[in-house]
């Protein structure tokens, strides 16, 4: 046990604090275990010197009656009760506080999945590992595409439970830079142990050149970037890559092939063609297919389009040298880390 | 039942006076009784087996989790071990064993009665049992079952067929409760003797009582929540699984409905256990009985409005959780003033350590950890952290097995000279339970510690950072263990070898005790007694001490030896 103990770098109880809900957290936490250890040490050691003082001494022993005494029996049914009353009084206020996000708290997008979590910023960049400034709100709108997962960061003592069929809430605001565990505390299947990732708490100014980087790094090759922007910007749930039909066209062999439209003309797609059909998806309907691209793509940086059209390239034997064995790639992971 | 039935003839076969035991013979006579003695002797056969598997399960877990990584089993061998631990050990052990077991066994014959009210019912009760525990065996058989004891919509959903035959089981077993349930209320209400009113109850009768209120009330919900995840996932009808458009967190609303209640029916003979344990080995009249019976009534009524506090961080509305957190609060009250009277009993009182009593020590440490840790995660804003680590397995386990188990083997060790006519090893005993504390402790307080770390519960593997805490852990699941097969060990060796035991060994003042054979006759009393005194009035009690007639049965019974067989003791202090 001592060794144990020992081996904890710091308190025997409660990880590192890093929020500035933990110190909160932590006052009430050791409250309610010292006020348990005086009623606990006060208990054991009644008992233990009753079973002392009172031992049998000869089988025919007949003990006295002991009066009841009213008084006594009062203390102990009022007293716990005030201190009960207190209690939940005090966890009620800060429950509150957990629950109740400041209205200028930054908000990121977390889904969870098996067994992995997918973190998206309002700029639409995204990331396996948790980046947030310090000392600034954080607002977490979450989502499961699956099972119940909960979203656990244990020195910021946040917790709450991701549903596949609603959006949940949770917020911090960190106080201390470095990295800290993200846990998944909902049982969800075999790797759920697996399922963790990492919260990096820089300075602002560092976290804004994160954010820069990772959304569209500068040294990226344009066919990687679009890769990723096909990724994040969820094109593979209407364009699939190996040809199959989807709700949009497949994306393989699409440049340099010829598209028959629904208003009955027809062009070779090139790259220009590629271009206006992501920014301005309903000029031009391929057969077959309803006009239900939304025009939000119209946002994309010119870089972040450029890479598109090159990955789209890509996936085209037309397009001489590389082929779509690239996509086969892990998409972000590391690099997005950075 | 076998087994059971051998060591009976062998017992009996030198007695001249016809016993429970030995007035019958043969398999079949076991498996048509409608004694209510033998029936709970045939469910303590069936738990004990349970017990044991769900144990071994649980010896596999910790050894899984010695080391980071693959220790013994991969991921999906540990996760559908934990879950079997959980489902054995709470439908199958824990729920059963004090109601069915030695509520059968025992609160017939502290009441004064010949039988349960419906002994039929009683025997078909066990054989719903049997029927429920062996569809649970052939679905771990199938095997997949992985999804924790807790069924989880929608997890639970998209697992195969195994997880409907074992939902099914769950169903089934369901009923066996509560025609238990039934059967002790009918009898409580009917068949008291004369003289014994409400307030001369023994208090694990009240127990019982409490109890079975909440498996009449609280069962059905678990049936019809089990039986809807089966349409669920048979006829796909949409009411827990998202995709369907149903919603997860009306499945856990409907599963803690039942599961909250039904932590109040695994605990609450274990209070009534406990206040018998006290009162006899004080020699003292229970301080304030009145507040005990009638605070486990209160327990038993609270208990239904609590189930919210498993869902704080679920998605429920903060509302629900405040109201939610403000009722547990409420229900730990009278859980502490038991505490607070059990501690009053002994003041003054001639305090006998001999194992039971070790046993009740031992639970008012233990369950003394588990209501304050209890306590802890009740605070709304506490249970954030807590919700789903370590800390939570370690609460229950100090309230389930620090409590309930403790006072299990508290209550076996007591009543087993009644229902094997035998005396066991006390060294043995003592040894014993001293293994079985320091074991407990060190698995399980190591895990309250690594829960407020963040350790998240059902983790098939961790960080290199909990590897010490959880090595503690498993070192302690091994001498817990020691302790239980050393329990096992001297059971078995009492049945055949153990010393013949007096009708009331222990002095006790119960009509168990006072007015039965040593090995009670198949009708338990030679004739009804007449009740004239509470049940721990020791004052009154002269026939526990030779000297009174008592209600006597007339028979080969007569008052117990004043001075009851003391083996060494001063040894335990």
């Amino acid at each position: 046990m001592v060794s144990a103990l020992l081996a904890q770098s710091n308190s025997v109880w409660l990880p590192t604090d890093a929020s500035t809900l933990a110190p909160e957290y932590d006052s009430l936490f050791y409250f309610v275990l010292w006020t348990s250890v005086v009623i606990f040490v006060g208990v054991v050691a009644a008992m233990v010197w009753f079973a002392y003082k009172y031992r049998r001494q000869s089988p025919d022993e007949r003990p006295e009656l002991v009066e009841e005494s009213k008084l006594m029996e009062i203390s102990w049914v009022v007293i716990p009760t005030i201190l009960v009353l207190i209690v939940f009084t005090w966890g009620f206020r800060a429950f509150i506080k957990f629950g109740v996000a400041p209205p200028d708290a930054y908000q990121i997008d977390v889904r969870a999945q098996q067994w992995s979590w997918l973190f998206t910023y309002p700029d639409g960049t995204q990331s396996s590992e948790l980046h947030v400034p310090v000392d600034r709100p954080v607002r977490l709108k979450m989502n499961s595409t699956d099972v119940l997962h909960s979203f656990a960061v244990p020195a910021f003592r946040i917790k709450q439970d991701v549903l596949p069929n609603r959006y949940s809430y949770v917020w911090f605001e960190s106080t201390k830079t470095g990295t800290f565990k993200v846990y998944c505390t909902e049982y969800c299947g075999t790797q759920h142990s697996g399922m963790l990732a990492d919260v990096v708490v820089q300075s602002q100014s560092d976290f804004e050149q994160w954010l820069q980087e990772a959304g569209t790094p500068e040294d990226m090759p344009l066919p990687e970037l679009g890769q990723r922007v096909y990724q994040q910007q969820g094109c593979q749930a209407c364009h699939s890559l190996d040809g199959s039909r989807m709700v949009g066209p497949t994306l393989q062999n699409a440049y340099g092939t010829e598209r028959q439209f629904a208003d009955g003309s027809s062009t070779v797609a090139d790259e220009n063609y590629l271009r206006q059909s992501i920014l301005n998806p309903g000029e031009r309907v391929v057969e077959g297919y309803q006009n239900v691209m939304p025009a939000s793509y119209s946002s994309l940086s010119d870089r972040q389009v450029n890479a598109l059209v090159a990955f789209i390239k890509e996936q085209s034997d037309a397009a001489e040298g590389t082929t779509a064995a690239n996509s086969s790639q892990p998409p972000l992971q590391g690099s997005a880390a950075q | 039942m076998e087994t059971a039935h051998k060591e009976a003839s062998g017992v009996t076969k030198t007695e001249e006076a016809p016993n429970y035991l030995n007035h019958e013979s043969g398999i079949w006579s076991w498996l048509t009784t409608l004694d209510h003695k033998r029936i709970g002797i045939m469910y303590a056969w069936a738990v004990a087996f349970f017990f044991l598997v769900g144990g071994l399960l649980a010896l596999a877990v910790r050894m899984e989790l010695f080391g980071p990584g693959e220790t013994i089993m991969g991921p999906d061998a540990y996760n559908q071990t934990f879950t079997l631990h959980g489902i054995i050990m709470i439908f199958l052990f824990l729920v059963p064993a004090t109601p069915a077991v030695l509520g059968n066994f025992v609160l017939p014959i502290q009441l004064g009665a010949k039988d349960v009210a419906f002994p039929r019912l009683n025997l078909a009760s066990w054989y719903i049992y049997m029927i429920g525990a062996f569809t649970a065996i052939a679905a771990i058989l199938l095997g997949d079952i992985d999804t924790g004891w807790t069924f989880y919509a929608p997890y639970s959903l998209q697992q195969g067929s195994a997880v409907i035959i074992m939902t099914a089981s769950v169903f089934v077993i369901g009923f066996s409760s509560i025609l238990t349930g039934m059967n002790m209320i009918v009898t409580i209400h009917k068949m008291r003797a004369p003289g014994l009113t409400w307030n001369r109850l023994p208090l694990f009768v009240w127990s019982i009582y409490a109890t079975s209120i909440v498996q009449i009330l609280a069962t059905p919900v678990i049936g019809i929540t089990m039986l809807l995840l089966i349409f669920e996932q048979v006829l796909q009808i949409g009411i827990f699984d998202p995709a369907l458009g149903g919603d997860p967190i009306l499945f856990q609303h409907f599963f803690w409905f039942y599961s909250h209640p039904a932590v109040y029916i695994m605990i609450l003979p274990g209070f009534g256990i406990i206040s018998e344990l006290i009162a006899t080995f004080s020699r003292h009249r229970v301080f304030g009985y009145r507040a005990i019976a009638l605070s486990s009534v209160a327990i038993a009524m609270l208990g239904f409005l609590v189930w919210g506090h498993h869902m704080f961080v679920s998605g429920q509305s903060a509302v629900s959780s405040i109201i939610f957190s403000l009722i547990t609060f409420l229900i730990g009250i009278p859980s502490g003033i038991k505490i607070f009277n059990w501690i009053a009993t002994m003041y003054k009182g001639s305090i006998w350590l001999q194992t039971p009593m070790l046993y009740a020590l031992s639970f008012l440490f233990l369950f003394t950890i588990g209501g304050l840790t209890g306590i802890v995660v009740g605070v709304l804003a506490l249970d954030i952290h807590l919700h789903d680590t370590y800390f939570v397995v370690g609460h229950f386990h100090y309230v389930m097995m620090g409590g309930m188990v403790m006072a299990l083997l508290g209550g076996v060790h007591y009543w087993w000279p009644k229902m094997t006519g035998r005396m066991y090893n006390e060294t043995a005993g003592k040894i014993a339970v001293a293994l079985i504390f320091v074991g407990f402790n060190l698995t399980f307080f190591s895990q309250l510690i690594m829960g407020t770390k963040g350790m998240p519960r059902r983790y098939y593997d961790y960080l290199e950072q909990f590897t010490a805490l959880h090595q503690v852990s498993t070192i302690g699941s091994w001498i817990l263990a020691a302790g239980l097969f050393l329990v096992m060990g001297y059971g078995l060796y009492s049945l055949v070898r153990g010393k013949k035991a007096p009708a009331n060994p222990w002095g006790a003042a119960t009509l168990e005790w006072t007015n039965v054979a040593a090995i009670p006759d198949p009708h338990n009393f030679k004739r009804t007694p007449l009740v004239t005194r509470g049940p721990y009035d020791f004052h009154l009690a002269d026939e526990v001490f030779g000297g009174g007639d008592g209600a006597g049965d007339g028979a080969a019974v007569r008052a117990p030896d004043a001075a009851p067989p003391a083996p060494e003791p001063k040894t335990a202090q």
